[in-house]
């Protein structure tokens, strides 16, 4: 009885998939020889493709309910295999030693160009971690991050082009600054919430790329800013492959770096106020916790961060313009942490890796890249909306 | 007896609504009072705007905490308020959910606290030194509450009892002289609501806490208070002793509608 109504639902999926991708997958017009081609194959495959998988979605639709339920009544002592890993040491010494090994000889053994792709996927991990105190920590949408990202990277082109400062000088002005542009933004916007907060704040970063597009005399327009110094050491001029290697480093330690600053700040008092200010906002204000500027301070300081990783982002490409500052920057970085867990460091190191390395790598099938890349979002937030890696609470011990 | 709230002449207008009509209450240190009325009558509405969380459109609200001068609390922010000495509790609970039973107490220190976002990253001595009291500080009071079981749990997934203890707990981390508490016992059984009843007479008489809260369990009410408000459309129609109240005329028709010969 059952069966037959499983594959009935089948069946009408299958109906669907094939109705749908029909206009893509069978019909290709072929205008040079003015001829249409029909691919009946295709239908078939996607028809019995999407029939045999719509039973693997609800069977794992079905397990992720009873996941649910048996959560709620508070059965499952079952930890997830990471969460294990990060409590133990005997995993976690040796887990740690071989990442750092990789990351040591990641520069040495694959090419500069397997580095720079990397090194870009380190930068993405930073912002994601910048913005995870905005939207992971203290709750708050903010969908123009990127306009802070631009000001870190005009603030060192531009100093850079006017005034000749190095790298290493500008990199905490463009901290400053992102500080600055963090608190000036933040101000007005942070009486807002939810969705009135997302829009203006999507306003303020489009509002941001319109001024550098068109303000000609500051920012040189779309034209961009060219011939930007790479970092140096101490006034040695490196070569291309050497520039490449010392950025990887040098975002290496960014990272490290980050990673100790979030890990700090989410288990202290200002950390503990942006999660209360998350869950209940009321509730928050009456225990004491002054909304307006703990929303500022999660706001300016991931700012901060998007900041720095600008002005690396423009000594790495040497050159820089408007169009590297556009919204669907902002959704990346928004879904690398909505992907990765909110909230959650190692779940937002790993989002960026996927979300950067793979369509990087994804090259090959590069017509089927986007909409890899889309189904997998799709399933993830379905089968697991709190990200890869869930949030996970200290734990104290007490003994009396 | 000292004074410690003192609330004059006080309404609160929701467009043309007058939720609160020309209120008077006072809260004496020491003592648990009670203010009950029917659904509507403007009991949390009075929590709301001695809170901070509605700004009330006359009277006065004062509070003089013990050992400090009287001083004026109206149109301050529910932080600031928390911050001078009174916090609440509130009737749909509000814990944050996505947060252990501690940290949800934790929070409640964050106004005796002062550490920044500097020295949360730097981690001097100091600064671990008052992150060791305040989690010191917070367990003790949940093992007032008793709760401290359940320490490490998310808030969520403790049980209706013990997220309205949760909710006590966490208030009182923030070292009221005066609790202000929304129907506490709401859905309890008469077990838990027993319970409650000696955990709000140990806050009164280990802490010195005095207590104001709004209850509809009126056995509870009538063995705890030391005194009465009665409240009914936005007024209040009586105060008194237990006793007093339940003999009261007014009341009783405030409660069944008509007259008590009918």
């Amino acid at each position: 009885m059952i069966k037959a109504r499983e594959i009935k639902k089948s069946f009408l999926v299958s109906i669907w998939f094939m109705f749908l991708t029909f206009p893509i997958m069978v019909i290709r017009v072929n205008p040079i020889e003015k001829i249409v081609e029909w691919r009946w194959k295709n239908m078939l495959v996607v028809g019995i493709g999407s029939f045999l998988l719509s039973f693997v979605w609800r069977y794992m639709l079905k397990k992720k309910e009873a996941g649910e339920k048996r959560a709620e009544t508070g059965e499952s002592g079952k930890t997830f295999l990471i969460q294990r890993i990060l409590e133990e040491r005997r995993f976690y010494i040796p887990l740690v030693t071989g990442l750092t090994i990789i990351a040591v000889a990641f520069p040495f053994i694959f090419s500069m160009y397997q580095t720079s792709i990397m090194t870009t996927a380190l930068m993405y991990i930073v912002l994601g971690l910048g913005l995870n105190i905005v939207v992971g920590l203290a709750g708050l949408l903010d969908l123009g991050y990127v306009a802070f990202y631009a000001v870190g990277a005009y603030s060192y082109a531009l100093l850079n082009h006017h005034f000749g400062l190095g790298f290493w000088s500008v990199l905490p002005i463009g901290a400053v600054l992102g500080f600055i542009f963090g608190v000036l933004l933040g101000f007005p916007v942070l009486r807002l919430r939810g969705d009135y907060l997302a829009i203006v704040t999507l306003g303020f970063g489009e509002i941001i790329r319109l001024v550098l597009e068109n303000w000609n005399e500051f920012s040189f327009g779309p034209s961009g800013i060219a011939n930007i110094d790479r970092p140096g050491f101490f006034g040695i001029q490196f070569s291309l492959q050497a520039a490449s290697i010392y950025l990887y480093f040098l975002m290496i330690g960014l990272v490290i770096f980050t990673i100790i600053v979030v890990n700090r700040l989410q288990n202290s008092r200002i950390g503990r106020a942006w999660i209360a200010l998350r869950e209940d906002e009321t509730a928050c204000q009456a225990m004491g916790i002054d909304k307006t500027r703990t929303k500022l301070r999660a706001f300016a300081l991931g700012a901060t961060w998007a900041g720095m990783v600008g002005v690396i982002f423009a000594a790495k490409t040497t050159f820089i313009n408007p169009a590297s500052f556009t919204f669907l920057e902002s959704a990346m970085i928004l879904s690398i942490v909505v992907l990765g867990g909110m909230g959650s460091i190692l779940g937002v190191i790993i989002g960026a890796l996927i979300l950067i390395l793979l369509p990087e790598y994804l090259r090959a099938f590069s017509d089927y890249r986007m909409l890899l890349f889309g189904a997998i979002m799709v399933i993830m937030m379905v089968f697991r909306p709190q990200g890869i890696i869930a949030n996970i609470r200290r734990t104290y011990k007490f003994n009396e | 007896m000292n004074t410690i709230l003192e609330v004059n002449d006080l309404s609160m207008d929701f467009g043309g609504l007058r939720a609160l009509d020309h209120l008077d209450l006072n809260v004496v240190e020491g003592e648990i009072a009670a203010i009950i009325g029917p659904n509507g009558a403007g009991k949390t509405t009075f929590f709301n705007c001695i809170t901070g969380i509605c700004n009330p459109t006359e009277g006065e609200i004062l509070i003089s905490p013990p050992g400090k001068k009287r001083n004026k609390i109206n149109g301050l922010k529910p932080n600031r308020i928390t911050k001078k000495g009174m916090a609440r509790t509130f009737q749909n609970i509000r814990l944050f959910s996505n947060m252990t039973v501690l940290e949800n107490v934790m929070i409640g220190r964050h106004c005796r606290t002062s550490s920044g976002i500097v020295s949360a990253i730097l981690r001097g001595r100091s600064t671990i030194k008052e992150e060791k009291d305040v989690v010191d500080f917070s367990y003790n009071i949940l093992k007032k509450t008793g709760i401290s079981h359940l320490v490490n749990e998310f808030a969520k997934n403790l049980p209706y009892g013990a997220q309205r203890r949760l909710e006590i707990a966490r208030a009182m981390a923030t070292e009221p002289f005066l609790l202000l508490l929304d129907e506490p016992a709401a859905g309890m059984n008469p077990q838990e609501s027993r319970e409650l009843d000696e955990l709000i007479t140990r806050i009164r008489d280990e802490d010195n806490i005095s207590i104001l809260m709004i209850e509809h369990d009126m056995k509870l009410v009538m063995s705890l208070s030391d005194r009465i408000f009665v409240m009914d459309y936005g007024r209040k129609i009586a105060q008194g002793t237990p006793s007093d109240i339940i003999k009261n005329p007014v009341v009783i028709k405030a409660y069944l509608g008509e007259d008590i010969d009918a």
